[in-house]
This record gives structure tokens, C-alpha cells and sequence, in this order.
């Protein structure tokens, strides 16, 4: 619908505009206009650019995290050139400026203590930066088995992704199976089965749902849907996946609703009198005939759910408990990719390891939303030209 | 059910699995119904006791848990100021954006179908994203560069502050503002456009003082959807602008503000009483929902009006 009515209005304007004059205020304007309509293009580039620039480091291996290293002894310290004891003090050049010589000899002794006690330790010489240590699991000392580890302020950071991830996995399954089926069977419902007074009163009143932030959706499962489903089901620790990813249906719904909603909607009516004719009931002419059509609408319905879900963050953040443990079990307390981020990077100093990782986190999810999304709106295009004909 | 369709070729004897199937389907939309109506009920039954005049309108003291002395006017106005920079910025861009999309670009070529494209997909970019976009691009590249070269010693631009936030916030509802815009502009019959060339007008006067005009009800939906949408938003603002306290209202634009959303995520998360702290948690969460809901029904009636007058029009 959209791009044949935009055919129309574009084809109009070019046959009126025949035979004018060229006027150079007109083309300026022109070129403006279009210069700042790629700014949705630009927009997308400069995020992913700039959430990458801050990750690059770890992408590239060119992070260390390993704590040890060659203490310099303290008496050599005016030998040796300003910007090297800079470095190797870990101070900014602001820092390093407004520090006396004092000072500077106190910190030496610190870190020469620092280099003594870490030669024991044999975990503080391996950089847990490099892949091998972010995606799989290693036998840290103190474990008793290889371990998916993630401590990213421990004395050793561990900065091993894969509980955070399977965090995230975790509490979308929960919110998709809770909410895919319920939403599917409303988009039926309001688009082939309600009369139109009803439909046209149940459909904003499901689209407010997407109204509500997700903030109070949060707290809504904080204070209220914890106590409820603890009591309900009976498990161990009140906030879990399975709270997180029940409030995060809340906000998948609507998502969802509408969307399917759409692609019910967008099946010609000929098809249902069609069923309808062949003596059909209501429901086998939508479940058999528009169902079927428009499958691939509720199928891009489902991704762009996924996307919502895996990118929704204040909810996880509330209702999830937060607990670093690997674990695929839905009833223990999890983090997720999401709730790392906004949990953590407010304590992380700006570009050190941690910092780093968690842009490098958050790249991971913008990648899979963008993929994800790209995925739905290829389909849902496919679909709407396919029902008007036009394929 | 056979009942809200009277057409008479469809068969008359009861189908039992058809009927169980639409019961079905009905129930999990009451389901759905009954979710927001729970709660929504639940904030107001218990928020509107504390809600009152003294708490809306009241500064909040350094003890910000304190039941009898909490005031939430600063977190009002944080988000109003944070809210009304962004729609200086997005309205505009939105707005033109989707002038060229629908007047000017040409129709089937890739790139138009790679800006659309490119709408949508932002439109599907997690908050907490955005977050990270803020920090990364607004807050450490631009902020630390004006700062350089303002020769500032003291970060002024190179922190979270109000702009930025309100910047981020427009890159995240610039979708929802061309949307709306784009579907006004869409409404407006040709015959306004042709009408205005034929008496000699250039396509941007007819754009100015024709289509512009009449597309005013549908840029204001968009925008008065964009407040609603990022009126609510926490995660884009946690490292963007958003203070857990601060003395003063902010009085600049490179100023930190308190938020409505996020002291909903502060009390419900920090409280050392959390019995004691609920009734202010109810209540602010009410002030927000107000505020979010009312945006969002002003939204939908505006847009309803539009949908029929061109109808009726036409």
C-alpha cells in the first residue's frame, strides 16, 4: 500500500511539473531537503561506528588485562623518560602534571609491592580480554572444574560473556513463549472474528499496553508479579528469569499484536469470502485461508518480538535478580547482556577493560536487533507486495 | 459468533471446535485486556493516596525516601526540559525527512528503499543502545572535543548533561515522528497539489503553504507520540544526563537533571525501606503514567479527527 501510493503522488508531481522554470532557490531547498533526509542513514552508520570505536581495543586484541608485569625498581625512576613512568603508572597526562616528585615516589613503592604479590598469583598474568577467555570456559584457580566466569571488578577480572548472553537467551524464550501465542491469538481474534465495534475499541486499547514505559513495567514485576508467581509456582529466589521474562511479555505484546494485526489485515477480503462461500465457519476461514497467507507477517510479527525482547532493558534490570551465575535454569536468578550494561557502566572507568567489553556487549546486541529488524521489515515488504498483486 | 456474521451462505449447524477455537482466541485478548487493566489498577488504587498537590508540586529534600517531605517537581521538570530540547531537534529533521520521502524521492529507487529501510531499523535499535551511542558519540567525542577546543580545564560538555540526553532521545524517536508525518502527507489528496502548480506556485511554495499546513494535525501526532515515547524511556538517559540527586533545578543546558523515570527505578531499587518508600514509589509511578498516557490518548484522538475529516472531506 504505502509504495503505490507513493508512486501516485510522485508520478503527479512530475507530470505537472513539465515545462517550469529552474530556479536556484528551488534547488538548494531541494538538495537540502535531501541531504537531511539521509540523516536516518547516517544515524544507524554513526551508532554502530561509535559503539564499535569504544569497543575496538578488545575487537582487535590490542587490550591486556593481566596484572603482571616487571616492577620498575624506585631508584631508577629519573632515568628513565616522563611518559614511560606515565604509562607504567597508569596515571592521564593531567594527572601526571599536577603530581610532585613525593607522590610520584610513593606510587613507585605501591606498585612495586603490586608486581611482588601478583608474580604468586598465577591467574593475574593471563589477559582475560582475548576471545579464548570471553567465550569459553577455563579452569580459573580456586575452581574446581573450567567455568564460564563473569567478574569484571574481581581483583582478577573475568570477563567471560557466555551467563550473560545465556541470560539474555534465558529471560527471551520465557517472554516469547508467554507472549507469542497470546498475541497471535488476539491479532486473530481482533482481525477476523470481532465485530468491528468491538475490534475498533480492543485495538488501542492492546496498542496503550505499548504505551506504558518500561520502567514502571519494571516495577510492576518488582513489586507486584514477583510476590504473585513466587506464591503461584513456589521456587527459590524471588527474582529470576522466569519474573523477568513474563514482565518482559508485557512489553513483547503489543509488539507483536500489532504487527500480526497488520498482516491479517492486509490479506485481501476476497480470500475469506472466498472460504466463507465454500461453507466454511468464521474461524476454519482464518485459520485455514488467512492464516496461512499472511504467515509470513506473523512470522516477521515473532523476530521483531525477539528483537524487542533481547534489547528491553529496564525490565531485565528490575525484575531479574542479577546474579553473575551461569545457569540455563529459568527459575535462578540471572544478568542479562542488557542489564550488565546499564548495571555496570556507570561504574566502569572510561576506557579501561570493562568499559570496553560492555560496548563490545552492546555492539553484539545492536548487531542482532539490526539483523533481526532488517529480517522483519524484508518480510513484511514481501508480504504487503505479494497481497496486492504486485510479485 | 455466527451471529456477527448474517451473510447467508455461511452453514448454519454448530461447530463445536470452531466455537472452542474462537472462545479461544477471545479469551487470551481479555487476557491481554485484563494485564493492563491489572496494572493500571494497581498504581492507581495505591497511588493516589499519597498523589496530591503538595507531592507533585513539592522539592524534594536530601532525603528523598522520606514519605512525609518527598516532592517529585524536580523530576518533572527534568523530564519536560529534557523532553521539550528533543523536540526542537526531531520535529524538524522528522518533518523533512519524510517531505522528501513522500514528495520528492523517486518512487521503487534503492535509495529510498534503503532510508526506509534505515527508518525502520532505527525504530528497532534497543534504548539501552542509544545509551551507549550517547556516551560514546555525544558525550566522549563531541563534548571532549568542544571542550578542547574551548580549552575548558573542567569538563563542561564532556559529561552527561541535559543536551545530551535530549540528543539522544531525538536520534531514538526520529522513526516515530516521520512515520507520522509521512502518513499525513499521504492523506492529502493530489488535486490540493495540482491545484496549487496550476495557479503557479512552485513545488516548494506548494509545499510551504499548502501541504504543510494541512499536514499539521498528523506532524503534531508524530511529535506529541515522540514525547510520549521518550517521556517514559530510562535507559537511554542512565549515562546520557540522568542524576540520582541533585540540589538545585538545572539551569543549563550542560546541567545534570533528576527524572521521572529513573527515580521510579531509584526507589523501587535503592530504597533501605522498601515498606516504608512504596506509597512515594506508587505515587510517582502514577505521575508518570499520567503523563505518559495522557500524551499517548491526545495522540490517538488527534489522529482519529485527522482520519475523518479527510474522509469526509474527500
Amino acid at each position: 500500500m504505502e509504495t503505490s501510493e507513493q508512486e501516485t503522488v510522485a508520478a503527479r508531481w512530475k507530470t505537472i511539473q513539465r515545462g517550469q522554470k529552474h530556479r536556484p532557490v528551488e534547488w538548494l531547498a531541494e538538495r537540502g531537503i535531501f541531504m537531511v533526509s539521509l540523516s536516518a542513514i547516517v544515524m544507524v552508520f554513526v551508532i554502530f561506528l561509535f559503539v564499535a570505536r569504544e569497543a575496538l581495543p578488545v575487537l582487535l586484541g590490542r587490550s591486556n588485562s593481566s596484572n603482571s608485569f616487571e616492577a620498575i625498581p624506585v631508584e631508577q625512576m629519573d632515568q628513565i623518560p616522563p611518559e614511560k613512568l606515565r604509562a607504567y603508572l597508569g596515571l592521564s597526562p593531567a594527572e601526571f602534571l599536577r603530581m610532585d616528585h613525593e607522590t610520584l615516589k610513593t606510587l613507585m613503592e605501591v606498585k612495586g609491592e603490586e608486581a611482588k604479590e601478583s608474580k604468586g598469583d598465577k591467574d593475574a598474568k593471563i589477559n582475560a580480554t582475548g576471545w579464548r577467555y570471553l567465550l569459553f570456559p577455563y579452569q580459573w584457580e580456586n575452581h574446581s572444574k573450567p567455568d564460564y566466569v563473569w567478574e569484571p571488578v574481581a581483583n582478577v577480572p573475568k570477563f567471560n560473556i557466555m551467563p550473560l548472553v545465556v541470560g539474555s537467551l534465558k529471560t527471551t524464550l520465557v517472554a516469547l513463549l508467554f507472549s507469542v501465542p497470546l498475541s497471535l491469538a488476539a491479532a486473530i481474534y481482533v482481525s477476523q472474528l470481532a465485530s468491528p465495534k468491538v475490534r475498533e475499541v480492543l485495538k488501542p486499547f492492546i496498542e496503550l499496553l505499548g504505551g506504558i514505559p518500561s520502567v514502571v513495567l519494571g516495577f510492576f514485576c518488582l513489586i507486584v508479579l514477583a510476590t504473585l508467581l513466587q506464591a503461584i509456582f513456589g521456587y527459590q529466589s524471588r527474582l529470576n528469569a522466569f519474573v523477568a521474562g513474563i514482565g518482559l511479555g508485557f512489553a513483547v505484546v503489543p509488539v507483536v499484536f500489532s504487527i500480526a494485526e497488520d498482516a491479517l489485515t492486509s490479506v485481501p477480503r476476497s480470500y475469506l469470502q472466498a472460504a466463507l462461500a465454500l461453507g466454511s465457519s468464521r474461524w476454519e476461514a482464518a485459520w485455514k485461508v488467512v492464516l496461512p497467507a499472511a504467515f509470513p507477517g506473523v512470522f516477521a510479527a515473532v523476530i521483531l518480538g525477539f528483537g524487542r525482547a533481547v534489547g528491553e532493558t529496564m525490565i531485565v534490570l528490575m525484575a531479574s535478580g542479577s546474579a553473575r551465575i551461569m545457569s540455563w535454569n529459568i527459575f535462578d536468578s540471572t544478568k542479562s547482556i542488557t542489564n550488565a550494561i546499564a548495571a555496570e557502566l556507570g561504574e566502569a572507568v572510561t576506557g579501561d577493560n570493562h568499559y570496553r567489553i560492555l560496548f563490545l556487549i552492546g555492539g553484539l546486541l545492536f548487531l542482532v536487533t539490526f539483523i533481526s529488524n532488517l529480517a522483519g521489515d524484508l518480510i513484511m515488504h514481501r508480504l504487503k507486495a505479494r497481497m496486492e498483486g504486485r510479485r | 459468533m455466527n451471529r456477527s456474521n448474517k451473510a447467508n451462505f455461511e452453514r448454519r449447524h454448530f461447530d463445536f471446535v470452531s466455537f472452542f477455537c474462537t472462545g479461544l482466541t477471545g479469551l487470551a485478548t481479555a487476557l491481554i485486556v485484563a494485564m493492563l487493566l491489572l496494572i493500571i489498577g494497581n498504581v492507581v488504587y495505591h497511588g493516589w493516596q499519597t498523589f496530591s498537590w503538595r507531592f507533585v508540586s513539592g522539592n524534594t529534600d536530601k532525603d528523598m525516601f522520606d514519605v512525609q517531605h518527598a516532592g517529585i517537581f524536580p523530576m518533572i521538570f527534568g523530564t519536560a526540559a529534557r523532553v521539550i530540547v528533543m523536540t526542537l531537534f526531531v520535529v524538524p529533521v522528522g518533518v523533512i525527512t519524510a517531505i522528501y520521502l513522500v514528495e520528492y524521492a523517486p518512487a521503487g529507487s534503492p535509495l529510498t528503499r534503503i532510508i526506509r529501510s534505515a527508518v525502520n531499523n532505527l525504530a528497532g535499535v534497543p534504548s539501552i543502545v542509544f545509551g551507549l551511542f550517547g556516551l560514546g558519540f555525544f558525550i566522549n567525542f563531541v563534548g571532549q572535543h568542544v571542550d578542547q577546543s574551548f580549552h575548558n580545564v573542567d569538563p563542561k560538555w564532556g559529561k552527561p548533561a541535559i543536551l545530551w540526553a535530549s540528543l539522544t532521545l531525538a536520534v531514538m524517536t526520529l522513526p516515530v515522528v516521520i512515520v507520522a508525518t509521512e502518513e499525513a502527507l499521504r492523506a492529502i489528496p493530489p488535486g490540493l497539489r495540482e491545484a496549487s502548480l496550476a495557479l503557479g506556485a512552485t513545488k516548494l511554495e506548494t509545499i510551504i503553504k499548502i501541504i504543510l499546513p494541512h499536514a499539521l494535525p498528523g506532524i503534531l501526532t508524530g511529535a506529541i507520540l515522540a514525547v510520549g515515547r521518550a517521556s517514559g524511556e530510562v535507559a537511554p538517559i542512565l549515562f546520557t544526563g540522568a542524576a540520582y540527586y541533585m540540589k538545585d533545578l538545572p539551569h543549563s543546558l550542560s546541567d545534570q537533571f533528576m527524572d521521572l523515570g529513573y527515580h521510579v527505578f531509584i526507589l523501587s531499587t535503592q530504597s533501605p525501606n522498601v515498606e516504608k518508600t512504596t506509597p512515594i514509589l506508587y505515587a510517582t509511578v502514577l505521575a508518570l503514567l499520567i503523563l505518559t498516557f495522557s500524551l499517548n490518548i491526545v495522540a490517538i484522538v488527534v489522529r482519529a479527527r485527522m482520519r475523518k475529516q479527510f474522509r469526509s472531506g474527500h
